[in-house]
């Protein structure tokens, strides 16, 4: 069971800032989703975890130089810029 | 619905800008909200371009709609979020890059649930789509627009994603073919990434031949992509053959548990017409299916919890008027960008990925996604496809499920055992119950694509010619 406490932390874990009605319907919904979860409890498989199907581990190229994106093209979304930079809030 | 030897046809009697034009006529006046962005002005260009020198390569000037998760360089991309307000790509992903050497003609961005999170496009930030079928009903999801175009006639054919179900369950509700390659075949380069060990760019057309020439554009190795694998490129339309009499079926008994009667009896009527055309079946097990919704959910969602931090307004999307400081400004941009089951899922993702937490969800899961795979593995030593209903009933109304999570998920429980084994499907339409399609699924071996799309061709064929 986790509560509407445990809600607003992960919402702080997620860094998503959630009012006081989505605390509410979160703790109610997600008790629900964990509930069904709970459904793998009914097994403990003795066999290796697959993160991935294609059995990949790793990919390695040259470290060549190659041609990337402008500058210009590269920071063309950015909300806000300077002197080439992206430009994020203050952190301390 | 027009398909692609019909566009050819008119291209010819015509011209390619013509029908271009009576394409974007058709998309104007559609109920359908299919599309997020039209890109009108440029595929009327390209259309007068290929009038003009003439068409060249494997999709010359056949236009093509393109899942609105999918990069487009100068083309908004907004995967249906508030989050991803203005954004226009300034690089291609790897498919439209394949798509443009092989001139196609873009016309537009497909609508869909919002971050591809969703089994009936209703989560998009941008309005939900409908279903060409039945106004009221949702066009299945989250490759809902893309579905819906292809299904009202409006495109020939379309790019969608499946991350669960995405690309095959629009295509059952819908009545169109939809096929989800084997995890490495198409690179996800430029794919905006929701849960990234499952998803895979797929095709979706009205005959498994438009299918088959999109996948042979699509498939292919990429060096962009690390988990794009290099594999001999064959051409899937060579493999269309009307011939199955080689072709061992598997039937799960587990994926017609809880079915709709219509839909179960359409899909057994497509196996016993398989049976005639020469193919033998047998029933099998795949025991570990009833796990198989749970662990694909916690996965999906821990993967999307790490893959959607990157939303926080520094380098693209929503950012507030004046910055506080960073912890209250990246909340309140998510706050307000992501919708509400965006939102559930990042929460649920970052639970379970949580110390304490880690064991008893995500690494379980992982463990039991071990289990699905080696049923496929077991049950493809005895056969050489599965058949199964890809949806558990046709189109649902707008709006009957919405509030209830809980339920929507349980609708994909056919579709994401295939995304955890990472195994190619294809869904095919295989008959009507209450006047809605309904979709029959053929899974295959991995990089098999070429026995999928043989059995479902031999299918369409035949179950043409027997209505």
């Amino acid at each position: 069971m986790i509560t509407k406490k445990d809600v607003e932390h992960i919402g702080w874990l997620a860094r998503i800032k959630l009012s006081d009605e989505e605390k509410e319907e979160f703790t109610t919904q997600l008790n629900s989703i964990l509930d069904y979860f709970a459904k793998l409890d009914e097994i403990d498989p003795n066999v290796a975890p697959t993160h991935h199907v294609s059995g990949v581990v790793n990919v390695f190229r040259d470290d060549a130089v190659k041609e990337s994106l402008d500058q210009k093209d590269v920071l063309q979304n950015a909300p806000k810029k300077e002197e080439g930079f992206f430009k994020g809030p203050r952190i301390v | 619905m027009t398909s692609i030897s019909e566009i050819k046809k008119r291209m010819k009697e015509t011209s390619a800008e013509e029908v271009v034009q009576s394409l974007f006529d058709k998309i104007e006046r559609s109920k359908l909200n299919a599309f997020i962005t039209l890109t009108k002005e440029q595929a009327l260009k390209e259309a007068r371009k290929a009038d003009k020198n003439g068409a060249k390569g494997a999709l010359a000037a056949i236009p093509i709609a393109v899942k609105d998760n999918i990069s487009t360089r100068g083309i908004r991309t907004t995967c249906a979020s508030k989050i991803l307000k203005g954004y226009v790509p300034p690089y291609d992903a790897h498919v439209i890059g394949r798509l443009k050497a092989e001139g196609a003609i873009i016309i537009g961005k497909t609508n869909m649930d919002e971050f591809a999170m969703g089994s009936s496009t209703e989560t998009s930030f941008f309005g939900p789509t409908r279903n060409p079928h039945d106004l009221s009903r949702v066009p299945g999801g989250s490759s809902g627009g893309s579905a819906a175009t292809v299904a009202g006639g409006e495109v020939p054919i379309a790019l969608g994603s499946d991350t669960g179900g995405s690309v095959r369950c629009p295509a059952s509700f819908c009545g169109v073919v939809g096929l989800k390659p084997t995890y490495g075949l198409v690179s996800r380069y430029g794919l905006i990434s929701y849960a990234n060990s499952l998803e895979q760019i797929g095709p979706l057309g009205c005959s498994v031949e438009d299918v088959a020439l999109l996948l042979d554009v699509i498939a292919g190795h990429d060096p962009r992509d690390s988990t794009s694998h290099v594999v001999k490129k064959k051409r899937y339309i060579d493999e269309l053959e009307d011939d199955v009499s080689d072709i061992k079926i598997g039937v799960p008994k587990e994926y017609f548990e809880g079915v709709d009667k219509g839909v179960e009896k359409a899909v057994w009527d497509g196996i016993k017409l398989l049976e005639d055309m020469g193919a033998s079946y047998s029933e099998i097990g795949l025991s570990h299916t009833k796990y198989a919704l749970a662990s694909y959910y916690i996965i999906a969602m821990s993967e999307a919890s790490s893959n959607l931090a990157r939303f926080d307004g520094v380098r693209y999307g929503l950012r507030l008027k004046k910055d506080k400081d960073w912890h209250t400004t990246f909340s309140e941009i998510r706050a307000d960008g992501f919708g509400e089951e965006v939102k559930r899922r990042i929460l649920l993702g970052t639970y379970a990925l949580s110390a304490g937490y880690y064991g008893r969800y995500y690494l379980k899961a992982l463990k039991v996604r071990t289990l699905i795979k080696q049923d496929f593995e077991n049950a493809f030593k005895k056969v050489d496809v599965l058949i199964a209903p890809t949806m558990p009933f046709t189109a649902f109304k707008i709006g009957e499920k919405i509030d209830d999570p809980l339920s929507l998920y349980m609708a994909d429980v056919n579709t994401v055992p295939i995304n955890l084994a990472g195994v190619p499907s294809i869904s095919i339409p295989c008959g009507f119950a209450n006047g809605l399609p309904i979709g029959m699924q053929i899974i295959g071996k991995h990089f098999d694509e070429g026995a999928i799309l043989r059995m479902a061709y031999t299918f369409e064929k035949h179950v043409e010619a027997t209505e």
